[in-house]
């Protein structure tokens, strides 16, 4: 992974040392409130519901086990003994006491993380694909150029104080996992025959209030050119986005409100001024970026004999070959498999990781994962580098520490934001409602047979959920006082993104695992034998299942 | 006479600012001395302020360095407004006003832009600073300049990207 030099580290030495009298002014008065807030989210700190929440930057879902004890060690010292795992990839800390922040950056930076730009109206972590590197179906690498990204974005002078937040993801695989059509931003990595290598862009996607799939604006970007394109995407963004209004100020409004196509022309307008500038990327820059992301030292392994020997310990246990099915994926590199460590036991929030099963994975990431592992975007924590002869071991590790649930993909490895128990933005509760339809979908056969089902929970429209693109998406909502659930169908964040269409009027919390298992009763009742979840929607439509859950008992 | 932050030292402010007129920008009388006149103030009469060296225009955070464009080197000083400081738009117009448009004279930030905000000002081409708000401390502002030394990207006063100048 990219390892810190001393420039990296002189600029974010410098940048604790302004983020603490920065808040030493706050706190003498010195400094206004409407003043800090800007300033104290470009260091990642909210003020939530029940306390500051602190939001730390993971680039690209990258981090090594010194950085892992680190975390465990803040949320331990400082916090209330967890972390949670967002959906961009981040590590938040739910209760940390405003006046320690600027020491808990700094134990922070002494591992090489912060929370720069986690918040605020400006360029956030830069998101990818967890099986970066390793992905059996990756044309391109992609965190060589997301760890260009975040040192270009990182403390960029002229677009610290954009109309709205501004989200960049890149992916590099067939399969899309990084979303990335639904980000300002989407790099999808093209390799052509050539052997050239450029992006794919596009632009103006995102959720929350207007959900919108992103357009593409531009279908090859060669590499070398990807700083001065991003530079002239958010200049136009920075200086004609709308300012007037919080809801209209994504860049989505603006891409919309101009075209797709006079959007591009205008992108295309201003790179013509900066193209040859200096920013443009060196083959020497491309070449030291993708330096620190050279293969570990993998053994060379006989892959059938090791596929056979874990055949065999599968053919003894059951559990660890639901867990095999579920939660281990193949790997590019024989004898190797990624493996995902589940965060959606029933009955805890979604995501959240407390700090000795954080040791627990640094652990673990030491001893099975050349000490790395991986945040994602579903919440879950992925090590990437497993030998298949250790996977066994490394099962009965993670079920100890609660991490081997057999259930990533399923219905019940739901992405769920922190809603009405945490945020005070939010409308309605949303982690009982993720436990509630656990606890309803608890036959793990069941759960296999339905086959991959993205169910999304969101506990308000700003949608940190991403309930527009669940195959099945949950929104809370409010009306007069009183929690509700809105159901939405047919979402996805791949590669055929697609926002929910919603089902109609809205449900009491109590009825949500009878509604959802009704949904999925539609489903099981009308699928052909191949189709999923969302592909039995897609061709049956919205009506069968509304049928099913407004029924009037009679 | 009021004060402000110029290349790095506090001096006196010599120029008088000239606000946005509410009516017709042709009828407003604009001073002799050292002026910073409105972009519409300049466009209305462009034809008597032409003859004169000693004024400036000002552009609001939704005017464009392009509005100025080629002409901008006739100002001896481009006033670029923050009507508040989470507007940062000005961030562009300096910018480009330098790099795009060579400006090499004073880039001047004007309104409500605080403090915390002097460093990435400076490495977009802004080289004065005259707050607002006349309570604002320029001791203590004048050390904002410093927060950072060294930059990743490519700026006005560092052109170079860190990624051609990491050895």
């Amino acid at each position: 992974m990219y390892i810190y030099d001393e420039y990296d580290n002189s600029i974010l030495r410098q940048r604790v040392a302004q983020f603490r009298d920065q808040t030493e002014r706050f706190l003498a008065g010195s400094l206004p409130p409407e003043q800090f807030l800007p300033l104290r989210l470009q260091n990642g700190l909210y003020v939530q519901r029940l306390a500051p929440m602190l939001r730390i930057n993971v680039p690209y879902g990258m981090l090594n086990s010194t950085q892992i004890r680190k975390l465990a060690h803040i949320a331990r010292h400082y916090d209330k003994g967890y972390v949670h795992v967002s959906t961009r990839q981040n590590i938040q800390f739910n209760w940390p006491d405003l006046t320690e922040v600027p020491d808990i950056l700094s134990e922070l930076a002494d591992v090489g993380m912060h929370g720069t730009q986690s918040s605020g109206n400006c360029i956030r972590n830069t998101t990818s694909d967890q099986f970066a590197g390793v992905a059996e179906d990756e044309i391109v690498d992609p965190r060589p150029y997301c760890e260009i990204i975040r040192q270009w974005s990182s403390f960029h002078p002229e677009f610290a104080f954009l109309p709205r937040k501004f989200k960049i993801a890149v992916t590099g695989s067939e399969k899309d996992r990084a979303a990335v059509q639904v980000h300002d931003i989407g790099l999808q990595i093209i390799l052509k025959d050539s052997g050239e290598i450029g992006f794919k862009v596009y632009v103006g996607g995102g959720l929350g209030r207007t959900p919108v799939i992103g357009s593409v604006i531009r279908e090859f970007l060669p590499e070398e050119d990807l700083l001065p394109y991003l530079e002239a995407i958010l200049r136009v963004y920075n200086l004609s986005g709308r300012r007037d209004n919080k809801y209209k100020a994504r860049i989505k409004i603006l891409v919309r409100a101009l075209t797709p196509e006079v959007f591009a022309q205008k992108v295309e307008a201003e790179w013509e001024n900066t193209k040859d500038g200096y920013s443009k990327l060196t083959r020497a820059e491309i070449e030291r970026a993708k330096s620190f992301f050279t293969e570990p030292a993998y053994e060379t392994i006989d892959n059938a004999a090791a596929q056979a020997a874990v055949d065999a310990q599968a053919a003894e246990s059951v559990a660890f070959s639901k867990w095999l099915q579920r939660n281990v994926r193949g790997h590019r590199v024989p004898g190797y498999a990624a493996v995902t460590l589940s965060l959606k036991p029933t009955g805890v929030a979604p995501g959240d990781i407390t700090d000795s099963q954080l040791e627990i994975i640094a652990n673990l990431a030491d001893e099975f994962s050349f000490g790395e592992a991986r945040t994602t975007h579903e919440q879950n924590i992925v090590l990437a580098d497993v030998k298949k002869s250790d996977l066994f071991t490394l099962w009965q590790k993670s079920k100890a520490a609660g991490f081997a649930t057999p259930n990533i993909g399923t219905i019940t490895d739901i992405i769920c934001c922190p809603g009405g128990d945490f945020c005070s933005l939010a409308n309605a509760k949303s982690i009982p409602i993720a436990e509630a339809i656990q606890r309803q979908f608890d036959d793990l056969d069941y759960v296999y047979d339905l086959g991959d089902i993205d169910l999304n929970i969101s506990g308000c429209m700003n949608a940190c959920g991403h309930h527009h693109v669940g195959h099945i998406g949950i929104l809370g909502v409010d009306k007069a006082g009183k929690e509700f659930y809105q159901v939405q169908l047919g979402g996805s964040a791949s590669n055929d993104a697609s926002l929910g269409d919603v089902l109609g009027p809205s449900f009491g919390a109590e009825v949500m695992p009878d509604v959802i298992q009704k949904l999925v009763n539609v489903y099981v009742e009308n699928r052909t034998a191949e189709e999923l979840f969302i592909d039995t929607y897609r061709r049956i439509g919205a009506t069968p299942f509304k049928e099913r859950v407004y029924a009037k008992a009679n | 006479m009021p004060k402000l932050i110029k290349d790095g030292a506090i001096i006196e402010n010599t120029w008088e600012l000239i606000a946005k007129p509410e009516g017709d920008a042709a009828e407003v009388a604009v001073p002799a001395g050292h002026v910073i006149v409105p972009l519409s103030v300049w466009i209305a009469q462009k034809a008597q302020l032409q003859t004169r060296n000693d004024v400036g225009v000002w552009l609001d955070s939704d005017e464009f360095a392009e509005d100025i464009g080629e002409e901008a080197n006739r100002f001896p000083v481009i006033g670029v407004n923050f009507p508040g400081f989470m507007d940062g738009r000005a961030f562009s117009t300096a910018r480009l006003l330098r790099e795009r448009y060579g400006f090499t004279g004073e880039v001047r930030a004007v309104g409500n832009f605080i403090r915390d905000q002097l460093c990435y000002l400076r490495r977009c081409g802004v080289n004065a600073f005259a707050f607002a708000n006349p309570e604002a401390d320029l001791e203590v502002a004048l050390k904002s300049l410093a927060d950072f030394s060294e930059y990743y990207q490519a700026s006005v006063d560092q052109p170079l990207p860190l990624f051609r100048r990491r050895a």
